[in-house]
């Protein structure tokens, strides 16, 4: 479906949904929807937002395709998503960034035969990087706010009810019985998966960190021990980053597709490849440090993250930003209490 | 597709809520279960598949308080010794569901206004019936869809699968095939043409076939055959499967008109649940079956979102043009109404003090002055949620015939029998409630008898 009429369709099964209401139980969508009556693209944008295509909305809806009424809220609030990343993402979206690693393994390759990577260029580089990349996620949460055009009062409880939807992925895991993902039947995986990726790449960040304290600032350089902190937490990390993103592939490539914006399978899929590049020449490297291979591999290993970098700005990574966002501000709006007030029967 | 093994211990005919709950139980006992469902599979489980909740008894919902709502909405029409086992059944039947897998949705303060006398379903219906489908596969029993029963034998029947006639040998038999409500031509003998103009807000499976076959066998009749439950729905909705969405709560809110321009019944007459099931019939007696509900731009968020959009203008003769109505009556109903509204203090959410006086027929409740522009309408047509029409049974589901004696072997669930209880009125809820009990009592009772 051309974006342009992503918007409407958005709008028009919003409309069926607010009047209908059967899905209230499953995720937050649905209770933010009700607290709305008109479906503008700043609503559609947040609402998207909070979907987390588990599903569950298709196969539970009397009025999924072959209805005539076609409602398939997972897939266009899919689309319309994909479109509010294209909108608030700075500066801009790519679903090619896998293509980087090798790119940039050329000249980092290049510089290796001869002195190895300076640290000093190292340190400038990533640290750019990430400055880039905060300033990036800046921008983005700043255009989803400015978007709304109301703003519910800040209340304290509700950051932490958010901060539990996105360290648990509540919203994946429907009540105990799993999301129906990839298929009809409920299930837990997409979720563990999930959770391995999350938390393994969250271990590989505090594993780099750690080294980088006890490099910079501890006098202690590498290599380190097998047993120290940095080589444990990089190496439960690495774990959990190579088998979270394999399962999220294969539940992806066995997903129903009839659920799935086509359009964002290079994306997903690119990023997905980055997690576990990263994770592979990470674990690559641990293990042949003490090799002559080990400057060749850090090059590698370098570019791979420099890739993963640009998804942070401008690929999947986004999605976890939005996200967050939406589920705040969700929260927030549970919390003010602005409440349903219709229910109908029979 | 191998073909289909065509002998079994227990045949359940229909695949809602009733059929399931029936199959799912027979196969408890043991038996070798065979379901045939009229609908394909992505339309299967009938009106069930549109239904919300529930009505059990529970701590805060007591049995006589329960006893004492169906008397009142049936003025008496009910078999009680099968009410009470369908109302002591229905809290434990909640614990079984569970067991099949069935979720129910946690309790949102402050919204439901049913919360207290009605279980609901996670995701409504359809979710439900998709966990009993799921239970029912991974206990083995088989299920043909696009399987219509077409005839009733003493030990079987003849089923069209996919257009083949193919001849089902069984021991026993449930009957779950819900009422005749889809059927326009059976309708018509009731309600005469009118019908033609009927919505029907369920499945278009539902026609009455495996009624009309076992009444045809002999099967004593219960509840009133010329009737049905019919709610004003929008006239935009499709004619099969609007479901809930399709309905319409802004009448009590405005007035509302005929073909003439005319108003015709108290619109503020009574409270949720009573008013909306006497819209339908009277709809249904208005020339060409249609109605518009008028309001104006004051109670808008009073009520549920709708789903099709209201026609607006900015006057009630602009109004009445885009509808195609009476100018020049529609702005004398409006204004004389207007005339006739005493002040009061407007409240939409109990029966408030606006009314009217002096104007025939009398608005007694939510009279506010249709004023203030823009105008709103909403076309109205009869939507017909089920047929009262069912086959007596006793309290094994045995189906009793004519002579008085039970048919052997043949039982009955859910709909098709649950005019044995709501022989007329609605009880929200209560429709699930009669489909769970009896269709687990029918499977059951089918598994033992076809030992
Ligand atoms: C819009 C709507 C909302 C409702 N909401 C509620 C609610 O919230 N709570 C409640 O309690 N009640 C509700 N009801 C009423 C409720 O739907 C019925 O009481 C209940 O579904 C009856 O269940 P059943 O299994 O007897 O029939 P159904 O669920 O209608 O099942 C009948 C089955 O028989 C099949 N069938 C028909 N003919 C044949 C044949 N010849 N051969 C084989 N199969 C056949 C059909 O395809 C269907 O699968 C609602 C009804 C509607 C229309
Ligand atoms: S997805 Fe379907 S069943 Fe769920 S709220 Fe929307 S219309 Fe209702
Ligand atoms: S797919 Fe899942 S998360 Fe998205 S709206 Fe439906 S139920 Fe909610």
């Amino acid at each position: 479906m051309p974006p342009a009429d992503v918007l409407p369709e958005g709008e028009r099964l919003m409309t069926i949904c607010n009047s209908c209401r059967y899905c209230e139980g499953f995720c937050a969508v649905f209770p933010a929807m009700e607290r709305r009556v008109v479906f503008k693209e700043a609503d559609l944008n947040y609402l998207a937002n909070l979907c987390h295509n588990c599903g569950e909305c298709f196969h539970a809806c009397q009025y999924a395709p072959p209805h005539e009424f076609a409602v398939n809220v997972p897939k266009v609030l899919a689309e319309i998503r994909a479109q509010s990343y294209r909108k608030y993402s700075w500066p801009f979206l790519t679903g090619g960034a896998w293509w980087l690693a090798p790119a940039f393994a050329v000249p980092s390759l290049a510089f290796t035969p001869y002195a190895g990577i300076p640290k000093g260029v190292m340190v400038s580089v990533f640290g750019a990087a990430a400055f880039l990349v905060l300033l990036s996620w800046g921008i983005g949460l700043r255009r989803f706010l400015k978007e709304q055009t109301t703003n519910p009062p800040l209340r304290p409880r509700a950051f932490f009810d958010a901060l539990k939807d996105v360290l648990t992925v509540s919203n994946l895991s429907s009540h105990g019985a799993g999301c129906t993902y990839p298929s009809e039947r409920h299930s837990q995986a997409r979720r563990w998966f999930h959770h391995l990726t999350f938390y393994g790449f969250a271990l590989c960040f505090a594993s780099t960190s750690t080294a980088a304290m006890y490099d910079n600032f501890l006098g202690r350089h590498p290599p380190y021990p097998y047993l120290s902190v940095p080589v444990v937490l990089g190496t439960l990390g690495g774990v959990g980053l190579i088998a979270g993103p394999l399962g999220l592939l294969a539940l992806k490539m066995r997903r129903d597709r009839r659920l799935v914006d086509p359009r964002q399978d290079r994306m997903d899929f690119s990023f997905i490849a980055l997690l576990l590049l990263s994770a592979i020449t990470g674990l690559a490297l641990m293990i042949f440090r003490a090799t002559p291979a080990m400057s060749r591999l850090l090059a590698i290993h370098l570019a791979v993250i420099s890739a993963l970098f640009v998804t942070f700005a401008c690929g999947k990574f986004v999605h976890g930003i939005y996200r967050s966002a939406a589920l705040l501000r969700s929260a927030l709006e549970q919390r003010s209490g602005n409440e349903r007030e219709h229910g109908r029967e029979g | 597709m191998a073909a289909p093994d065509i002998s079994c211990d227990v045949l359940v005919a229909g695949g809602g809520n009733a059929a399931l709950c029936a199959a799912l139980s027979a196969r408890e006992f043991g038996a070798d279960v065979l379901v045939v469902e009229a609908a394909p599979s992505e339309f299967r489980g009938g009106n069930s598949r549109h239904t919300r909740n529930m009505r059990c008894l529970s701590d805060a919902y007591g049995e006589d308080e329960f006893m004492a709502d169906l008397l009142r909405v049936t003025g008496g029409r009910t078999d009680e010794r099968l009410a009470r086992i369908a109302i002591r059944a229905s809290s434990d039947a909640q614990v079984w569901m569970k067991r099949q897998g069935v979720r129910f949705q946690p309790a949102f303060a402050g919204t439901l206004h049913l919360g207290r006398t009605n279980a609901f379903f996670l995701g409504g219906g359809k979710a439900l019936l998709n966990a009993y489908y799921e239970a029912a596969r991974r206990c083995g029993i088989r299920v043909l869809y696009n399987a219509e029963v077409t005839g009733l034998k003493p030990c079987g029947a003849t089923v069209q699968v996919g257009g083949n006639p193919v001849e089902i040998r069984a021991k026993a038999v449930v009957l779950a095939a819900g009422g005749f409500e889809a059927n326009i031509e059976w309708l018509k003998e009731a309600w005469g043409d009118a019908a033609e103009n009927f919505l029907i807000r369920g499945t278009p499976f539902n026609k009455g076939r495996v009624l009309k076959l076992v009444l045809d066998a002999g099967a004593q009749p219960v509840g009133d055959p010329k009737q049905c439950h019919a709610v004003a729905i929008d006239a935009r909705a499709p004619k099969f499967d609007g479901g809930i969405v399709t309905r319409l709560d802004c009448l009590p809110l405005g007035i509302v008109v005929n073909r003439e321009g005319v108003r015709f019944y108290d619109e503020g007459e009574d409270l949720w649940p009573k008013r909306y099931a006497i819209w339908g019939r009277l709809v249904a007696a208005q020339p060409g079956q249609i109605a518009w509900s008028i309001v104006d731009s004051k109670v808008v968020g009073k009520f549920m979102p709708s789903v099709f959009p209201p026609v607006k203008a900015d006057s009630i003769r602009e109004l009445a043009c885009t509808l195609g109505l009476p100018v020049d009556a529609v702005q004398t109903t409006v204004k004389h109404f207007n005339e006739c509204v005493r002040p009061g203090q407007f409240d939409h959410t109990a029966l408030d003090d606006c009314r009217t006086e002096g104007l025939t027929p009398t608005k007694s409740h939510w009279a506010w002055a249709i004023d203030t522009p823009p105008f709103l309408s909403y076309p109205l047509r009869p939507g017909i949620t089920f047929t009262y029409l069912g086959v007596k049974v006793d309290e094994s589901a045995n189906v009793v015939m004519c002579d008085g004696t039970t048919a052997p072997n043949i039982f009955a669930a859910g709909e098709m029998m649950a005019g044995n209880i709501l022989g007329q009125g609605y009880l929200a809820g209560f429709g699930m409630t009669i489909g769970t009990v009896f269709g687990r009592i029918a499977g059951k009772q089918a598994a033992l008898a076809a030992r």
